[in-house]
């Protein structure tokens, strides 16, 4: 379906430009995955609905799904303890499904913060936040993250005083981490929805802090 | 400095490599692109490949690639490869069927079986 390009700013509703992909001259790549998935359907190897559900389940992940893991940690002492002890299985207890991949959930404390790369790739906690930003995929994060983490957090407007630690952690397509923020001061009392909202996708990866409360 | 030779690593192995200020840009992943990575979990889930047989056509595409192709136009090309090396279809089938789609229409739209 072409794009409307006539009635808005070309923002979707996720407030990023869209992606030009029907509408433009088909590249070769577009070509090879047209045919790849038309082959793959002929072989009886998958069917055009299991393409469209796998898409959707993609599509309903979101850091919404972490945001809500946090506000239960810092609403839940007990479910705190289980998720740093296999951050999998305590997923899968809120019904986030992490799949075969093995979580790690790192904590931010007062005197520690933590970060995420992947210096290989893009191995990202993808069931748990969806897919990664283009940052995250870039040359610059991914060669930077390790060597000078308070250069790189300070472009993302997090200046950490010298005495907190930073902590980086390289994942692998076996093993892939996740960042359990710090929760903000003037939240007691906050209930666990209200909480979830202050938790941004970045504060999950390393490269950002939780909203402060209104 | 490291202890590791330069010959020991491969392009792909960038941490700790100079690289210039993060581009925040970010965009909506189009459909063709969600695709392509269903079809990496689909067909990994059939038991074609492993997420190694996936990275290693990956990073034998050299640093050029990372250069010149898009995330999405990496890995459909490991997937396709991956799929061919299991037997799933043949080089000569992807041949005739890449003619077949771009003879249907000239965008990616266009060039849907529908």
């Amino acid at each position: 379906m072409p794009h409307d390009h006539h009635d808005h700013d070309h923002l979707s509703p996720s407030g990023h430009p869209f992606r030009e992909d029907n509408d433009t001259p088909l590249s070769y790549w577009q070509c090879m995955e047209i045919a790849v998935r038309e082959l793959m359907i002929e072989k009886g190897e998958v069917t055009a609905a299991e393409v469209a559900d796998q898409i959707g389940a993609m599509d309903s992940r979101s850091p919404a799904n972490g945001a809500a893991v946090v506000a239960r940690a810092w609403t839940d002492p007990a479910f705190k303890a289980r998720l740093l002890e296999d951050a999998s299985a305590a997923s899968k207890e809120m019904g986030f499904d992490i799949g075969p991949l093995n979580l790690i959930a790192v904590e931010n404390t007062a005197d520690t913060h933590n970060l995420i790369v992947c210096t290989l790739c893009s191995c990202y906690p993808r069931n748990l936040l969806g897919l990664p930003p283009d940052w995250y995929k870039t040359r610059e994060y991914r060669s930077r993250a390790v060597r000078e983490p308070r250069a790189v957090l300070r472009e993302f407007g997090v200046d950490l005083p010298d005495d907190v630690t930073v902590r980086v952690h390289d994942s692998t397509a076996d093993m892939r981490y996740v960042v359990l923020p710090a929760r903000p001061d003037g939240t007691d009392g906050m209930e666990e929805a209200a909480l979830a909202e202050l938790v941004t996708r970045d504060s999950m990866i390393g490269t950002g802090l939780p909203k402060s409360p209104a | 400095m490291s202890d590791i030779s330069e010959t020991a690593r491969r392009w792909h192995d960038m941490g700790g490599d100079p690289a210039g200020e993060i581009n925040f840009d970010e965009h909506d992943f189009a459909l063709w692109e969600k695709r392509v990575d269903a079809l990496m979990i689909l067909g990994s889930a059939r038991g074609h490949f492993t997420v190694d047989g996936l990275r290693r056509a990956l990073e034998d595409m050299g640093p050029e690639a990372f250069e010149t192709m898009s995330y999405y136009e990496r890995w459909i090309a490991s997937v396709n490869q991956n799929l061919i090396e299991a037997g799933v279809y043949s080089l000569e089938e992807l041949a005739a069927k890449m003619e077949e789609v771009q003879a249907r229409g000239d965008t990616y739209g266009a060039a849907q079986d529908v």
